[in-house]
């Protein structure tokens, strides 16, 4: 089985997973901002291992590791996601009904999105990344619109964070899992955008990718410190 | 999957203009899944496919939707009356975005020495007859395009082509879930578009190409 393979290649690295995952950002500032995204989440370990000479090129060939290391990310973003839906909602600053029921079905999916990127994880024989600590109390602040365009904001993010991977991920299975979740991230892109005004195709004809160090940096401001 | 009744038997006599050894291979393929099935079919294609530049075969599958795509919206334009302006320009935008995919797609072919499907003939039926009709085809056109992408994208071997596939599918994806949003239905069918294996999407494209 395949899957057994993947996991025999996995075991070793299991108890360093934390410190794979932090050399995924690699050089210059982006260890640094992930290291704090990371200690910001309320996981210490090894926070302080992204040394300077851990290269990103570790990645670029793509690797079962790598594989790991990029579902966990995605893993993150998407509680980061339901965790903004859920204040969003919570905060009873949506008074449009039908900006309610959106964000309802779009919270629907990144729960499912998820549920399926733990499994993935455990099965690929990681430990799945942990919730982070967030706090959108600035957004819920600014009301519905504020909430609207933050939603937007995140979904183009999460739309770019995936497409940004998409050529790093070694296994077919995973690189389809995150194919088949990629595009859910730009419907909802999509929709928001066409609610607060935007163009439904901010980048035009061809969507522009982000790399991990700018989507964590992007994201670094719902973070609790 | 019953091989003794033929459910689309139209499909065995599919024709494509412009008939290139890749669009041979799905017509062949396409007929033996009338009579065997879907399920003997895929790995059928995998398999054909996997003999030639893969790469290549699956721009050229990709192009053929594109074209279709960029027909359909460009016809919508100027046969459906009374459009919204919400919908008129969301069928711009979205003509503008496929002409684009379509242009990129024929350059990425030829880069890789290879030859671009030419533009199949189109019928849409009775999709233009009003706005309704036409937002509901484009629904399940947009869908059937990321569903296409996200089932071939795990096959494509280059990381260039893998990349660019990518970047359009997303805006496959964006076009599908404002078209929805315009039609009145859920964002997302589901919470993950999966891939759509090609000889499921060329039997759902069938009956908008012109044999």
């Amino acid at each position: 089985m395949q899957d057994e393979a993947v996991k025999d290649e996995q075991a070793p690295e299991k108890p360093s997973s934390r410190a794979q995952f932090l050399k995924i950002a690699g050089g210059t500032g982006a260890a640094g901002a992930l290291a704090i995204f990371l200690a910001a989440c309320g996981d210490d370990e090894k926070s302080s291992s992204s040394s300077s000479d851990s290269k990103s090129e570790d990645m670029s060939s793509g690797s079962a590791k790598g594989d790991l290391e990029i579902v966990n990310y995605a893993l993150t973003l998407e509680y980061l996601e339901v965790a903004f839906y859920q204040a969003a909602i919570d905060s009873g600053e949506v008074k449009t009904k039908a900006v309610g029921e959106v964000a309802k079905t779009i919270v629907a999916d990144e729960i499912a999105h998820v549920e399926a990127l733990t499994a993935t994880v455990k099965q690929l024989g990681g430990t799945p990344a942990a919730k982070p600590k967030t706090n959108f109390d600035d957004v819920l602040a600014g009301g519905e619109k504020k909430i609207l365009e933050t939603a937007a904001t995140v979904e183009n993010l999460g739309a770019a964070a995936y497409l940004g991977q998409a050529g790093r991920i070694k296994s077919k299975e995973v690189l389809a899992a995150a194919l088949s979740i990629h595009t859910v991230e730009a419907r909802h892109a999509a929709v928001l955008n066409n609610v607060i005004g935007k163009s439904i195709v901010p980048d035009g004809a061809f969507a522009k990718p982000a790399d991990m160090a700018t989507v964590l940096k992007a994201v670094k401001p719902f973070i609790a410190a | 999957m019953s091989d003794s009744n033929m459910k689309t038997p139209e499909l065995a006599n599919i024709q494509v203009k412009g008939m290139t050894r890749e669009s041979f291979i799905m017509r062949g393929a396409i007929a033996a899944g009338s009579v065997y099935g879907l399920s003997t079919v895929t790995p059928f294609i995998s398999q054909a496919m996997a003999q030639g530049d893969g790469d290549v075969d699956i721009l050229n599958f990709a192009l053929t939707l594109e074209y279709l795509e960029a027909a359909f919206y460009t016809e919508a334009l100027k046969q459906v009356s009374g459009l919204s302006a919400d919908v008129k320009e969301l069928a711009t935008t979205t003509r503008d975005d496929e002409n684009e995919h379509v242009d990129a797609i024929s350059a990425t072919v030829k880069k890789l020495g290879g030859k671009p499907a030419a533009k199949p003939g189109v019928d849409f039926g009775k999709a233009f007859a009003n706005e309704k009709s036409f937002l509901t085809t484009a629904v399940v056109f947009e869908d059937l395009g990321v569903g296409a992408y996200n089932g071939a994208g795990p096959n494509i071997k280059s990381k260039e082509v893998l990349a660019a596939a990518g970047s359009i599918v997303q805006v496959e994806g964006r076009h599908a879930g404002a078209v929805r949003l315009l039609n009145g239905d859920k964002i997302a069918p589901s919470p993950f578009d999966k891939g759509i294996p090609m000889a499921e999407v060329l039997m759902k494209a069938k009956p908008f190409i012109k044999s």
